[in-house]
């Protein structure tokens, strides 16, 4: 039954990805001035130079020829060449991966870490709670791109920044979650019967909350992706999501595809597996 | 504290309709002999490097970036409705059609969006055309979200009494629609009309810090939070950070009165 599931969300995914490179592609593809490469601009170039230059993107003006080419070539490993920056994108994205990966995944540990920590403070410390909820409005409202430069100005390390975009989210969502389970009648019986708080935090709150934590995680993936692109672009960092931002600026059509088909699996999956475990969890515990 | 936030709001969107009755001038006039000014009684804010007057610029922008995101949040409400309520009432192929396509939509990362369907449209365009592109933009991009909430909510209504009942009575599909089943989704329209708001002001300030928001020399709180790239800037000029710190105070009041806008619907 669960491989059943596990086949049918990667299938899913899978036709998701594909659909979503090739919408990409046609927006790209259909913007105005795509074929117009600035190095035909140049006027030292001859009329021949300009032709080949022009000719050397002919390959792209037939979208579905592209995009089947372009998906052969994925499975085969290749992902093309950026028009931009000249190089393969398979060698933008290696060089540039763990960079975005890395940030990503440091600005995840700080935001779940401080805002899971700060909810549990919160729900037994009432100044915690007020002070905490004010400071996070404020986080709330500050453009992603604002936070990176304020850290960048700080001084402090980068990934900070797309922790301080997750931050207010987990706080609230699980500052919330546990003062509902709190409520609930086997935590007041619990709690009557003058079991401790962290014993009831432990066995009776944890558990409860975890399906809805874990959807909260794949969520907060997509969210701490999305702020690295402002973060990178506006704090000079050569990752995926200053990649994305020259990309969008110079219309790299291959850079965008791939970009688009990398960013839906990654979302999706970490979706599908939070779901997954939800559900298992949900199944566990009966609910 | 809605009260308080109330009025910040009307404070700031009575300065943004009539600009001119408070800006001390035009938002691209030039006072060439005083370039990067600090603040004086001439000009409050100070100058920018071409001699614009900042509060000048800071009231227009406000105007521009206020009523976009307002007008954005009203055409993804909109979209979010017909798309939405039609998936939601039509079911079979064409609620799954609606679902692929917002589920496409809500996979890929909300800025990352953005940046791909703004890079397929002309970046060099004249500044009230970049105005509509990025109104348009927000409001067409973000209306999936609302979308999948608004078609939740017709769905549960489909089977409701009196949905069943006109269908007994013979009352046609659209009627159903527009005259029923609509006025009764107005509550979750309309949360997610000011939920949308402001989103959507700190989307286009993102964009405009990207430099793929308005373009100059029209003012929005995106472009002129540009000017805090240069740190040594900044650094000289604090008073820079008044578009930042007017920004986040709308949106906080906006969360405020939205938040208890939601409590009471």
């Amino acid at each position: 039954m669960l491989a059943g599931r596990i086949l049918r969300s990667l299938s899913g995914l899978a036709a998701t990805a594909v659909v979503g490179g090739l919408c990409a592609a046609t927006l790209v593809r259909l913007a105005p001035g795509f074929d117009v490469d600035e190095r035909e601009f140049d006027s030292r170039l001859n009329d021949a130079s300009r032709h080949a230059i022009h000719e050397s993107r002919s390959g792209e003006r037939n979208l579905g020829r592209f995009y089947v080419h372009y998906l052969a070539g994925i499975v085969r490993g290749d992902f093309g060449v950026s028009h931009s920056l000249r190089r393969p994108v398979r060698e933008l994205l290696a060089e540039r991966s763990p960079v975005t990966l890395r940030l990503v995944a440091w600005g995840l540990a700080f935001g779940w870490t401080l805002g899971s920590g700060l909810a549990i403070a919160a729900w037994r410390i009432r100044a915690v709670d007020l002070l905490s909820g004010v400071l996070f409005a404020v986080l709330l409202s500050v453009p992603a791109a604002v936070l990176g430069l304020a850290v960048l100005f700080a001084g402090a390390g980068r990934s900070l920044a797309i922790g301080l975009v997750v931050l207010p989210k987990v706080f609230t969502y699980t500052r919330s979650l546990i003062a509902k389970a709190s409520a609930s009648p086997h935590v007041v019986l619990a709690r009557a019967k003058g079991a401790g708080e962290v014993r009831i935090l432990a066995w009776h709150i944890g558990p409860a909350l975890a399906p809805e934590l874990f959807s909260l995680a794949g969520i907060s993936i997509s969210l701490a992706f999305g702020a690295a692109i402002p973060m990178e672009a506006v704090c000079d960092i050569p990752g995926l999501g200053q990649l994305a931002w020259q990309a969008a600026l110079g219309r790299d059509l291959p850079v965008l595809v791939i970009l688009s088909l990398l960013l839906t699996v990654i979302t999706m999956l970490a979706n599908g597996v939070a779901d997954t475990v939800t559900d298992r969890l949900g199944m566990e515990s009966g609910a | 504290m809605r009260s308080i936030a109330l009025a910040l709001l009307g404070l700031v969107f009575a300065a943004a309709l009539i600009p001119q009755a408070w800006a001390p001038a035009s938002y691209q006039t030039q006072f060439r002999d005083s370039p990067n000014a600090p603040p004086s009684a001439r000009f409050p804010l100070g100058t920018d490097d071409l001699g614009r007057d900042r509060l000048s610029r800071l009231i227009y922008g406000t105007r521009v970036s206020l009523l976009l995101s307002v007008a954005a949040a009203f055409l993804a409400t909109l979209i979010a409705a017909i798309a939405g309520a039609a998936a939601a009432w039509l079911g079979g192929w064409w609620d799954r059609m609606f679902l692929t396509a917002t589920d496409l939509s809500l996979a890929l990362p909300w800025l990352f969006l953005l940046l791909t369907v703004r890079a397929t449209l002309p970046l060099d365009v004249a500044p009230t055309t970049s105005i509509f592109v990025t109104f348009a933009l927000l409001g067409l991009v973000g209306s999936a979200g609302p979308a999948r909430v608004v078609r939740a909510g017709a769905r549960s209504l489909r089977s409701a009494d009196f949905a069943l009942q006109g269908r007994a009575c013979g009352t046609p599909g659209l009627r159903l629609l527009i005259v029923h089943l609509l006025p009764n989704l107005k509550p979750v329209l309309v949360s997610q009309f000011l939920l949308s708001i402001p989103l959507f002001i700190l989307s286009e300030a993102n964009l405009g810090l990207l430099g793929l928001g308005v373009a100059e020399p029209m003012p929005s709180w995106g472009n002129l939070i540009r000017d805090l790239e240069s740190y040594s800037a900044v650094a000289a000029n604090p008073w820079m950070i008044a578009p930042a710190v007017l920004l986040v105070m709308v949106v906080i009041a906006l969360q405020v009165a939205v938040r208890t806008q939601e409590l009471t619907v």
